[in-house]
């Protein structure tokens, strides 16, 4: 089943974009029935210049896409413990399966509620928990890409810093001293809040990789800087206009041009 | 799917019980009801009401479902409307929410409505079960909720109980609009003694539609089911518990019945993606949302709203109680549950829906042409009404109101003339207190605990004027939205004062540079026995009338809420006024700060010694004498001058000034991007003869200030003048100097002026 989320007009693709071959680039799109960030992600991916498809949690097939983004929200109102019962999903089962083929497996991206569950389906390790100032904190924030060789952060230097909007109540990564230092040792912290850590993270982390690189999750939420007039007030590439920090669509373009080779 | 219940360990008040018993007495003044409304009860039925007769018309007819003491005042809203208000209307008050059209066939809905009496009592659930009935209520207009907002007034911000209402409050706004992803782009934060035990928690919601998507709730066609869905009804929300206890012969039901109700944002965001699927596969004729008085409220106003008459069996209702009694399910406040009229032929595409949602439904009835309400308990009949007596023709007060003798004398203490009023020796001082006081300081503490992002349409948010959205993503098309209210003000003059929250929201809309279109009202007042009060009520009434005349803007819908006052001591009378404005396209929008260097830095519009009422007058502990003068044809001239800039990119930064006046609104522009400025104000002073404190704390009205870039000033000008409105060049953006350099009196440090104004809230709260 495809599922129509009535979208309020239709995205507009990156005027004058080069790259005609990523059209035919399809990244699935995972919607949960508290999913909130789904329509954003789609958007996201129209506007790097790929195609998006929309997944339905209750779906057994992944429609043949060539990458996943798992998107924020509540997917089941997140009650029990955020993504507690969606790594449960019929099409996580299919999700988990396809992502774990070493590096040329599926690539999975999953935002905030999606990072959640992508550590509940253990593609990823650590957990989130509230975040120390226990409340839901809503700002611009200022990350290093740590480890631009993953799937998703290609198109990102090494050691670059964007800013990206934060928007979560349970967003502090917590994870066993080992498993921290395996995860710096493998360069598998993918970024680092800068200029202050907002929730109390270990290490400053804000997201990490598995070990292929195909699987990333952060908390920030790139597919809300990707759009002038609509994104933060600022980018750590230098002034923008109003609302026109785009710092996050190097990650929807770094997994397209990966597919395309 | 049906409940499946039988036998209950209660008796049913049957209407033949009713008839053989007529002697029975029944707790009518427990419910709330007056001897007269009860006797009409009985009048209108011939015999006396069973019990859940008797909880319908008592939910129905209470002050907040029938507006009886407000709606001959309320009609004024109608009658003041003119043809060319019209225009844009296409649902006008008393449906769920008003339509207006936007152009390019789509429609936007928008509504405010207090939820201030439960947010006292349990701020969390309160204050988000207040966002889930607005959200609902743009739910069943058809349309896509796209923003909400929340204007919010606390007690004074250092009383001991006010953390507690801030923490719960807030949070519970977050917690439940936050997990609906609906971006919240504004609204206000108002400390002060008088709403202690009354704080005001308003919530304004935003949907937008298709002109084809318009729905109206109503039940017609004999035959169509009546089906109820989306969460279980259970005991909370039940106001007076006194007659269910009398019908109630088990000693073991649970007693205590909450008054508040309990959220479930889960449950609300999956109702909304399902109304949504129904509407658009066409399988229902209507949906009501279920919120004060519930199944009551739906049924009766579903079916008088259509051919008239309903037949329900009420032991269907899926419960997540089944000890209710009901006259308790009838009442129930349960959230996140609407009712929905469908065909028989499109039954099956109807529960294929629910199910893809996993929501629970229930076939509680059909519709029918017998004029009359039958509800049936077990077959057994409790309920046999018209609903039209029920849900339109309760009783209507003309309640006896006369001006406050008080009033005269605090109109003559005016502010200047006062002991108070001593200027300031040091300026840079006096901003910094203002900019630190509990109205003017950076509310940011709160509003980063809302998801502004998320629809990835949101152009503006706080602290800008206005909320902005965009609607239609090829074309740019958007709306935007602001709150405004002064309780001050109102106290002062509360004809003058709901004029001037009017003007400030209209102010706020055409700053942002969008044409305003439309206005919704949430009036927050004590109560209306107090003849003082119900003056305070019809004035304001009717200054709102009046000024939505002059502006040529119609009120499209709202809410009232009466009754807060505690120990016999009302609030100031607070007119929460929406404005709904229009964008071509958003990308023009205006934000309200500067940020190029060497732009011109001009204010618009007139400066006299307004200080009465004013934020500088309250941090004295002074409130006197009249509030600003307000000149709506100035504020219409000034609207167009700002859109007109936004359109032809005159401008690149622009701020109202009101609260606060001048300081608050330089204060306010330099911190927007963190960029300096030098102003000068003695050419202003000269002009307009006031002297520099003045010229800073006054908040004279029809007044906005804006960065216009080197090369736009001769057509700025030019416009101004052709327009024959006042402006002053007072200075210029200097992005060299991180400092609001005031020439001639004081320099002030950009980070020394933003810690104290991001302090506050942080240092009380955080």
């Amino acid at each position: 089943m495809t599922l129509e989320t009535p979208l309020i007009g239709g995205p507009q693709p990156v005027a004058g974009r080069e790259d005609r071959a990523l059209d035919g680039v399809r990244v699935g799109v995972v919607t949960f029935p508290g999913s909130l960030d789904d329509r954003d992600a789609v958007r996201a991916v129209r506007l790097a210049g790929g195609s998006a498809t929309q997944l339905w949690h209750g779906d057994h097939d992944l429609q043949g896409v060539d990458a996943v983004i798992i998107p924020g929200g509540f997917s089941y109102g997140d009650y029990l413990r955020a993504g507690a019962i969606s790594r449960f999903a019929p099409l996580m089962e299919q999700i988990t399966a396809a992502a774990s083929g070493g590096a040329d497996a599926l690539p999975v991206l999953g935002v905030c509620n999606g990072f959640q569950v992508l550590t509940e389906a253990h593609l990823l390790p650590g957990s989130m928990i509230k975040n120390n100032s226990l409340h839901f904190i809503c700002r611009d924030q200022r990350l290093r890409v740590e480890n631009a060789g993953t799937s998703w952060t290609s198109d990102y230097a090494d050691g670059e810093e964007i800013v990206i909007p934060l928007k979560n109540q349970d967003g502090q990564f917590v994870a066993d001293n080992r498993t921290l230092d395996e995860l710096e040792g493998e360069g598998r912290v993918v970024f680092r809040y800068v200029d202050g850590n907002p929730n109390g993270s270990r290490r400053d982390i804000a997201g990490i990789s598995n070990s292929a690189g195909n699987v990333v999750g952060l908390m920030p939420h790139p597919e809300h800087a990707v759009e002038a007039g609509f994104g933060p007030d600022s980018s750590a590439r230098g002034a923008v206009e109003v609302r026109g920090g785009t710092d996050g669509l190097g990650i929807f373009t770094s997994v397209l041009k990966k597919l395309v080779g | 799917m049906t409940a499946g219940t039988t036998s209950r360990a209660f008796n049913i008040d049957t209407v033949a019980n009713a008839e053989a018993t007529p002697g029975q007495a029944l707790p009518w003044a427990e419910l709330g009801l007056k001897e007269n409304e009860y006797r009409r009860v009985e009048e209108i039925l011939g015999r006396r009401p069973t019990g859940a007769e008797l909880a319908m018309y008592s939910v129905m007819w209470s002050e907040h479902c029938s507006y009886k003491s407000s709606k001959v005042h309320l009609r004024q809203f109608g009658e003041k409307v003119t043809d060319a208000m019209k225009k844009h209307l296409l649902v006008g008050i008393g449906e769920n929410a008003g339509v207006v059209d936007i152009g390019d066939g789509w429609a936007v809905t928008f509504k405010v409505e207090s939820h201030n009496h439960p947010s006292f009592v349990e701020p969390y659930q309160g204050a988000a079960t207040g966002v889930g009935g607005i959200v609902r209520d743009i739910i069943s207009m058809g349309a896509r909720p796209v923003a909400v907002m929340d204007p919010l007034r606390f007690g004074a911000i250092d009383h001991p109980d006010t953390a507690r209402l801030v923490h719960g409050i807030v949070a519970g706004i977050g917690g439940y609009g936050n997990s609906l992803g609906l971006p919240n782009v504004g609204g206000e934060v108002v400390f002060d003694a008088v709403y202690q035990g009354n704080p005001l928690v308003n919530a304004l919601a935003v949907g937008v539609l298709r002109h084809e998507d318009i729905r109206l709730a109503n039940a017609s066609g004999a035959g169509n089911r009546v089906v109820l869905f989306g969460a279980r009804t259970g005991g909370d929300g039940i106001g007076g518990a006194s007659v269910l206890a009398s019908e109630s012969f088990d000693s073991s039901k649970p007693s205590k019945r909450p008054a508040v109700q309990v959220g479930d944002p889960f449950a609300e965001k999956v109702l909304i993606e399902c109304c949504l699927e129904l509407f658009k596969a066409s399988v229902v004729e209507g949906i009501q949302d279920l919120g004060a008085a519930g199944i009551s409220c739906a049924t009766s106003e579903l079916a008088s709203n259509g051919d008239g008459g309903m037949h329900v069996e009420l032991t269907n209702v899926l419960l997540r109680d089944p000890s209710l009694t009901p006259g308790e399910i009838l009442m129930s406040e349960s959230q996140e549950r609407m009712m929905a009229v469908v065909t028989p032929a499109n039954v099956e595409a109807f529960e294929a829906i629910m199910d893809k949602w996993a929501v629970e439904y229930s076939w509680l009835g059909e519709v029918t042409d017998t004029g009359r309400l039958i509800i049936e308990w077990d077959g057994e009949k409790i309920v046999d009404v018209d609903p039209r007596t029920v849900a339109h023709e309760g009783p209507v007060y003309e309640r006896p109101y006369h001006r406050p003798e008080w009033l005269d004398g605090v109109q003559a203490d005016a502010f200047t003339a006062s002991a108070a009023a001593e200027r300031p020796a040091d300026l840079r001082e006096a901003v910094l207190e203002l900019m630190a006081s509990p109205n003017m300081c950076a509310k940011n503490w709160v509003t980063d605990q809302f998801d502004r992002y998320v629809q990835g349409n949101t152009a503006l948010a706080m602290p800008d004027d206005a909320g902005v959205v965009r609607v239609d993503e090829e074309t740019g098309l958007g709306v935007a939205i602001s709150t405004d209210a002064n309780g001050r003000y109102s106290y002062l003059d509360p004809y003058e004062g709901a004029r001037l929250a009017l003007a400030e929201a209209y102010r706020n809309v055409a700053t942002s540079g969008a044409e305003p279109l439309a206005v919704t009202d949430c009036l927050n007042f004590g109560s209306p026995e107090d003849p003082e009060v119900m003056w305070q009520f019809a004035e304001t009434v009717r200054g709102l009338a009046d000024a939505c005349q002059e502006l040529g803007v119609p009120v499209t819908g709202g809410n009232v809420s009466l009754y807060n006052q505690t120990g016999g001591v009302a609030i100031h009378p607070t007119p929460v006024v929406g404005v709904l404005g229009v964008f071509d396209d958003v990308a023009r929008r205006t934000p309200s700060g500067w940020r190029e260097d060497g732009q011109a830095i001009y204010l618009l519009g007139t400066t006299a010694d307004e200080l009465d009422g004013s934020e500088w007058a309250n941090l004295r502990g002074h409130l006197g004498g009249q509030p600003p003068a307000l000149d709506l044809a100035a504020e219409k001239t000034l609207a167009a001058i700002l859109v007109n800039c936004s359109r032809d990119g005159m401008i690149d930064g622009a701020h109202d000034l009101s609260e606060g006046g001048l300081a608050a609104g330089l204060s306010e522009m330099a911190l927007r991007f963190g960029v300096g400025a030098r102003i000068g104000l003695d050419e202003l002073c000269e002009r307009d003869g006031v002297d520099a404190f003045t010229a800073l704390f006054s908040e004279s009205q029809a007044r906005a200030v804006v960065s216009v870039p080197r090369s736009e000033e001769v057509r700025f000008n030019d416009m101004c003048t052709a327009r024959n409105f006042p402006t002053i060049r007072i200075g210029v953006v200097d992005t060299e100097n991180q400092a609001l350099d005031v020439q001639g009196y004081f320099t002030l440090p950009l980070d020394r002026l933003r810690e104290a104004h991001e302090g506050t809230l942080p240092r009380h709260f955080g």
